[in-house]
């Protein structure tokens, strides 16, 4: 199993992400965006970062890179996809996902670790939670609140593909939980099929035990195992 | 001028079917209605610390795109296409083409 974490220009977080996909035993590897989506890659995975210095949107420019095409294709294919933070942004720039990711309620970047509540465990990502388990990932970004409009919003809810909302640490989800205004306190969602999803906080920043802070990321990386 | 918003314009500008013209194509990008904007309130707030009053303001992305084409019309699909594709994110934006001759 070949993971394909691709690499834009101003990718960041790619070898993080290649380096907990191992941890959790999944064999993944770097692949520069303008060399097109390795026909065997068993995964897909768009990482976080800057890419394109968020010109024009967050993640708009990468979202029109060719290799898009390649991992829709791959998508519809039923390989899994993950985006993170900025790839999370290319996924709803993308339209792999529905929604949009933009400026903080705040205004701010915001780097923090978060709480969420797994809202729908029924799914590759989920897995390896319980519905209502509260995990805590940190979130980096300033452009994370989830929008979209009230009736997709709602058919979102209605087809369970909301996978993780921001909550306290007791799990209750408030405004107060919520670091950046998504609507719902959205902070991961599913595409149209739940081999695709998408979510701001960074699973691969809490699944190394190096790093002294949570393991709860580990959960999400696994769905590629 | 072409506003996307007034045909009637349209007709002051075909005039120049018979060759390539050269538009300038402005492509205002604005949020939705009702869709939050934390850098128009935070730049709101910066002005009411400098002693302004004001009830309310909205920020837009403007990009004017240089094309030639046959017609304003044709020039304005163009930059319709743009921003449906690229521009501008339907999710949160609505957006609105003017042409001119450049």
């Amino acid at each position: 199993m070949t993971v394909a974490v691709i690499t834009f220009g101003g990718s960041n977080c790619d070898r993080d992400a290649v380096r907990a996909l191992g941890h959790v035993g999944v064999d993944a590897e770097r692949v520069w965006h303008e060399d097109g989506l390795p026909s065997d890659a068993d995964g897909v995975v768009l990482p976080g970062g800057f890419s394109y210095g968020d010109y024009l949107r967050a993640g708009a420019m990468a979202a029109h890179s060719p290799i898009m095409n390649d991992v829709r294709d791959a998508a519809d294919d039923g390989v899994p996809v993950l985006g993170v933070c900025n790839g999370a942004q290319i996924g709803c720039e993308s339209t792999l996902t529905p929604g949009a990711f933009t400026t903080n309620a705040s205004a701010r970047f915001q780097c923090e670790s978060v709480h969420l509540r797994v809202e729908n465990a029924d799914t590759p990502w989920t897995a390896a939670y319980d519905v209502g388990d509260v995990i805590e990932i940190p979130i980096a970004h300033g452009e994370g609140r989830f929008e979209i409009g009230e009736e997709r919003y709602d058919a979102l809810v209605a087809e369970d593909r909301i996978l993780f909302r921001y909550c306290d640490a007791d799990g209750n989800v408030t405004d107060r939980a919520n670091p950046n205004g998504s609507r719902g306190n959205v902070a991961g969602i599913l595409g149209d099929r739940e081999t695709v999803a998408v979510m701001m906080p960074h699973p691969e920043r809490a699944t190394l035990p190096d790093l002294g802070r949570s393991l709860d990321g580990q959960g999400v990386l696994s769905a590629f195992v | 001028m072409y506003n996307r918003t007034s045909p009637k314009r349209l007709l002051l500008t075909t005039a120049h079917y018979d060759s390539m013209t050269t538009y300038t194509a402005t492509v205002t990008v604005r949020l939705k209605r009702g869709v939050l904007d934390p850098e128009a309130e935070t730049t709101k707030r910066a002005l009411e610390r400098l002693g302004f009053e004001l009830d309310a303001l909205r920020s837009a992305d403007q990009f004017e795109v240089d094309l030639d084409a046959e017609s304003a019309e044709a020039a304005a699909d163009r930059a319709d296409e743009m921003a449906e594709r690229l521009l501008a994110n339907p999710t949160i934006h609505d957006y609105d083409v003017e042409v001119a001759e450049a």
